[in-house]
């Protein structure tokens, strides 16, 4: 009859208390978990939209991230096919890669001077085919079909833009965006566009344009290396909301060579971000440290730097944050109530076993001992209801996973399933276990100090 | 050497800021393997006596000595050791653990001594054999009568082979047959294990089957009877 078998006969001695304590545990763990199991999944997804789109690390020029964005003339990398080699080619990095490729961001100015509007932009030159790539990475296992970028298979002038500047530049009707209301301000015609501009214009499109062709055209008017204005004519593909409004008046996405076309001319071609997806996220610190290692040695001709996902989208910091803070906020909460609870039942049982622990201390069972067989029947509780909770929560998660509920996270433009991730949650089902425990166990203590404080005879007259 | 020794021992409560004195000047002598019974009215101070001869209580002044032991030397932890090696009581309400079977209750104190299992084995059921109890090992307290419990609860205290076997009014909550009947097998046993028992009792019937008789009236002793006085 060891202390842990004596522990676990009393609480079935008072099954109904211990059952409403251990209900009382088990909702709290199951909230918690749940609660965690969501956030640990818009986290995922978050770090999945991200890596999809812009991987996991990024090589810029030194000071781009702070000063540079939109201006590649200034902050462009001059040997970024080189450096893509070294980074392919070294033997720490290459196992864990999938997608190494190069981007060229500009800003610039999208004019629809047909009908006379125009807007800044910022464009994003890439190369499809690994974009493409790149969106296939998966590793938390959404359910996601990967939709191939509109620029697949498109023409070298082709671009694709947010649903938000097919509204400015009026392409909506063309481009067949719906839930697209048109301006009233009457515009200036597009016999009124400044001829040098037209001009230049003029000159690019003679090289490729197909004459046939009816999808709509845009000039996007950037800076040259050399700060002179030059200007691409792109046949717009198709409008595609970016989810976040900010970005969606912003965007337009183009083939890496026309952007650099327009920034370079004819001079070596630059990117101003070598995007690096690695097969997993815990990867980022190994990988970043090799890079850091060739950036320091192997490459060090230019000023490059290293930023991870987390860094390059800070909304991404904030998100996950706040839904730390909410989820510390509950775990708070739940311990105080369990504390309260646990302590409450022990207390309880310490009164009502008075007697029995006067005689327990009679028969020669030390005061450390009545102290231990309180604590553990806590702890017991503890690890019951945590075991329960972690039960329920799965059973629950399964539910909700199989439920074919959706939503639209932040950031996104069409809903994904939703989904808590508990199971395989090791260190989170870990910890909330624990937790409980530990708060069990600080709850049980002061009952069962004051239970191995008792007065021999005292505990013996109680009635 | 007698197992229990009192020299001058006093004890007094405090209630609302008055002394009841409970004990004064108490000289006491128990011989080893006699059948001590304390005896007196109710008040006098039977309880407060065993409890301080059973270790359970401290003294306000004045010496005691168990088993050749001066036990108000001795910490708590180790007040609790001599306790489980020396001494075993038996309660005038059984006081059994609930959640234990009759089994469990008598192989406790024999855990707490760290007897080693096969030994224990064996104690536990040649003890439940000789109090009569062997077919109900398997039952718990609750599913045992009065006279049934109170026959684990000798047992339990005579597990550890103690000096000192200590029992308050064990037959008060049991009818007179069954009494009896607990006092018949204390005494068998008492005088199978060699043990000192010492217990108190206004019951006659009690008085009658005891070798020393130790009168008690208003916290002193009045008077000590001992079996060779008697012959
Ligand atoms: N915890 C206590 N607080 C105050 N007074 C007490 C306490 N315990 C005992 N007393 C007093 O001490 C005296 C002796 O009590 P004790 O219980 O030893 O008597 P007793 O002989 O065992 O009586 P009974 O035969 O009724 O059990 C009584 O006057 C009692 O009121
Ligand atoms: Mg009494």
């Amino acid at each position: 009859m060891n202390t842990f078998k004596l522990a676990l006969r009393n609480l079935l001695r008072n099954h109904r208390r211990s059952l409403t304590t251990l209900l009382a545990m088990t909702i709290g763990a199951v909230s918690i978990l749940l609660f965690g199991g969501y956030a640990r999944n818009i986290n995922y997804g978050l770090q999945t939209g991200y890596v999809q789109h812009s991987g996991h690390l990024q090589i810029q020029h030194k000071d781009y991230f702070l000063y540079g964005s939109g201006n590649p003339a200034a902050y462009g990398i001059r040997n970024y096919q080189h450096v893509i080699e070294v980074v392919k080619n070294d033997p720490v990095l290459a196992p864990m890669l999938t997608v190494v490729t190069p981007v060229l961001s500009l800003g610039g100015i999208g004019g629809n001077f047909a009908a006379g509007v125009s807007r800044t932009v910022v464009g994003s030159g890439v190369l499809v085919d690994d974009q493409n790539r790149m969106r296939l990475w998966n590793d938390y296992d959404f359910p996601l079909h990967p939709k191939k970028l509109a620029l697949t298979g498109t023409a070298p002038d082709s671009a694709v833009i947010g649903t938000g500047v097919a509204r400015v530049l009026q392409l909506c009707g063309p481009l067949k965006v719906k839930n697209c209301p048109q301006a009233q301000v009457a515009v200036a015609s597009g016999a009124d566009a400044p001829s040098d501009i037209a001009a230049l214009s003029d000159q690019e499109r003679v090289q490729d344009a197909a004459p046939t062709d009816t999808s709509p055209r845009i000039e996007l008017l950037a800076a040259n290396a050399h700060g002179a204005p030059n200007v691409a004519s792109l046949k717009v593909v198709k409008a595609e909301s970016q989810g976040v409004k900010e970005f969606d008046d912003l965007y337009v996405g183009l083939h890496l060579p026309q952007a650099q076309r327009l920034v370079y001319g004819a001079e070596q071609p630059q990117a101003t971000a070598i995007a690096i997806q690695l097969k997993h996220t815990s990867q980022i610190p190994a990988a970043t440290a090799r890079l850091d290692a060739l950036l320091g040695t192997t490459l060090k001709s230019e000023p490059l730097e290293v930023h991870d996902y987390a860094t390059l989208n800070p909304s991404y910091g904030q998100i996950t944050g706040m839904f730390s803070a909410i989820f510390g906020f509950i775990a708070i909460l739940i311990g105080a109530i369990v504390l309260f609870t646990v302590g409450n039942t022990m207390s309880m049982a310490v009164v009502e076993r008075t007697v029995e622990i006067g005689t327990l201390r009679a028969i020669g069972l030390r005061r450390g001992g009545i102290r231990r067989l309180f604590v553990t029947e806590g702890l017991l509780l503890g690890a019951i209801g945590a075991v329960l909770g972690v039960l329920v929560s799965l059973a629950l998660a399964y539910l909700v996973n199989h439920g074919g509920l959706t939503w639209t996270p932040p950031g996104n433009s069409d809903p994904v399933p939703l989904t808590v991730r508990v199971w395989g949650e090791v260190p989170m089902i870990i910890g909330t276990a624990i937790g409980l425990m530990v708060v069990a166990v600080i709850s049980a203590w002061w009952p069962a100090r004051r239970a191995a404080k008792l007065e021999i005879v005292e505990a013996l007259r109680h009635v | 050497m007698n197992p229990v020794i009192l020299n001058k021992v006093a004890k007094h409560y405090r209630l609302d800021s008055v002394d009841v004195p409970a004990l004064a000047d108490i000289n006491l002598e128990i011989h080893p393997q006699r059948f001590t019974v304390l005896s007196g009215p109710s008040g006098s101070g039977k309880t407060t006596l065993l409890n301080l001869i059973g270790c359970v209580d401290r003294p306000d002044s004045g010496e005691i000595i168990v088993a050749g032991e001066p036990v108000l030397a001795l910490k708590d932890d180790a007040l609790s050791d001599f306790r489980a090696r020396r001494i075993g009581f038996i309660f005038q309400n059984f006081n059994l653990l609930p959640v234990l079977s009759a089994y469990e209750n008598v192989e406790y104190p024999l855990l707490l001594n760290k007897t080693p299992p096969k030994q224990r084995r064996e104690r536990v059921l040649s003890l439940l054999d000789a109090v009569g109890l062997a077919d109900r090992a398997r039952n718990r307290p609750g599913q045992l009568s009065g006279g049934q419990r109170q026959r684990v609860a000798i047992a339990r205290a005579l597990a550890t082979e103690p000096t000192l076997v200590l029992a308050d009014e064990p037959t008060a909550n049991l009818d007179s047959h069954t009494g009896d009947a607990i006092i018949q097998l204390m005494r068998k046993m008492q005088r199978e294990l060699k043990v000192t028992f010492v217990f108190s009792s206004h019951d006659p019937q009690v008085l009658a089957e005891a070798d020393d008789v130790v009168s008690i009236r208003d916290g002193r002793i009045t008077e000590i009877r001992r079996q060779e006085d008697v012959q």
